[in-house]
């Protein structure tokens, strides 16, 4: 097994908990209500949590005495592994839900999946992180019917959010050599399973909220290649800035 | 010699019940049931196996490091906490006494088996820990700590956690 590949795989999972993490930590102090400040902050930290676990990994994988803060703080844009939708602006809170809601439904099917994978650590995380994932999935479905069928205005901002961030979930199933070599050696799951499992809990929650699915798009980004929309570069410098500026600081 | 061993064990375990979760001090980490093991190793180490309940729960460096100072307090100065990934933790490994506690401090302990086939469906019967009703609300399910959800009585009217099935 190419060794490179299984580092990346590792950090791609990573650095999707850990970017989106930081997005939902903007939240803070900000949200609408204080339970939804504490609700996406509660989300955040448990991704942070899964992020802990996989950098420490992908350090001790990688092999060159890299910790999970070297590996968080010192990486540039480009060697940030995440999918592209997660970098995504939180925007007004109907599009933070939604964001939510289609990386929680595809992170739920992942989880479930790399329980049984042959890398023992890796299933080790999915385990915990799916119990995780499954709560913040019901958090994310319930405020997406609520927004959907709630006031015409509600749901006009909530379809216009989805119909805007759709174009980055097919990248999610969008697999390359890096994920076929995990299937091959048994630590991955094929995305192709995952895929209409995935989309059948969309059109069950979509429906129930009287949302429109939007058409599929054939373009796939590729953050989990390094390749980032504009906004991921803003993300790091705010979440790097201390950790450059004063390297080593702790307090 | 199996004698002598349950003895040198249950004399950590005792320690260990006077180790109180910084969030919910009511609880002891025993009482939390993320204490796994106790046990010796073939140098004659001690190793306490501690599971942290969220992965991110911000408590658990809190929690390792009480565990460490009340075992070195006790005399066992070189105790190995090792932390424990695998299985899970669930809120099914809460005591009776744990549950007990939980709703004497005002916290809705765990309805019901994270296993229980009723879990399929809709919400758990949350019952209020001040008045005792079952007609309670969930405002969010989210509350102060990763642990807890966030609950109204609609009886006495009075706000409460609840300790979520996990």
């Amino acid at each position: 097994m190419n060794a490179s590949a299984h580092i990346r795989y590792v950090l791609r999972l990573a650095d999707t908990s850990l970017v989106l993490s930081q997005r939902l930590g903007e939240w803070v102090g900000h949200a609408p209500a204080l339970e939804e400040d504490l609700g996406l902050a509660n989300i955040s930290l448990d991704l942070i949590g899964q992020a802990r676990l996989l950098l420490t990994y992908a350090g001790e994988l990688e092999g060159r005495g890299r910790s999970e803060d070297d590996l968080a703080m010192s990486r540039d844009q480009s060697d940030f592994l995440n999918l592209a939708l997660v970098e995504q602006p939180n925007g007004d809170f109907g599009r933070t839900i939604v964001r939510q809601f289609l990386i929680d439904a595809f992170q739920m099917e992942l989880y479930e999946a790399l329980q049984r994978s042959k890398d023992a650590r890796l299933a080790e995380v999915a385990a915990r992180a799916l119990k995780e994932t499954r709560y913040h999935l019901r958090y994310s479905s319930a405020w997406l019917v609520r927004l959907g069928d709630g006031t015409d205005e509600s749901q006009r901002r909530v379809q216009d959010a989805l119909d805007d961030l759709w174009r980055f979930t097919r990248e999610f199933f969008a697999a390359d050599e890096v994920d076929e070599e995990m299937v091959r050696a048994g630590i991955a799951p094929s995305l192709a399973e995952i895929e209409p499992r995935w989309s059948a809990r969309i059109d069950e929650v979509l429906r129930e909220a009287t949302l429109k699915r939007p058409a599929d798009v054939r373009y796939a980004w590729h953050g989990k290649r390094g390749d980032h929309s504009e906004h991921l570069g803003y993300l790091l410098a705010d979440m790097q800035f201390l950790h450059r500026t004063y390297p080593g600081a702790s307090w | 010699m199996v004698i002598v061993e349950t003895d040198r064990a249950a004399a950590v375990w005792h320690v260990l019940s006077d180790v109180m979760d910084p969030e919910i001090p009511v609880l002891s980490v025993v009482d939390l049931g993320i204490i796994r093991f106790v046990r010796w190793d073939a140098n004659d180490e001690l190793h306490v196996g501690l599971t942290p309940t969220y992965t991110g729960c911000p408590a658990t460096e809190v929690i390792r490091g009480s565990v460490r100072r009340a075992l070195s307090r006790a005399g066992y100065a070189n105790a190995h906490v090792d932390t424990l990934l695998s299985p899970p933790w669930t809120s099914d490994w809460l005591t009776r006494e744990g549950r007990q506690k939980l709703a004497a401090f005002g916290i809705a302990p765990p309805a019901e088996p994270v296993s229980s086939p009723r879990r399929l469906f809709g919400e758990p019967l949350v019952a209020c820990p001040k008045c005792g009703s079952d007609s309670t609300e969930k405002v969010s399910e989210f509350g102060s700590t990763p642990c807890k959800a966030h609950y109204r009585c609609t009886e006495c009217l009075e706000p409460f956690d609840y300790f979520k099935c996990f």
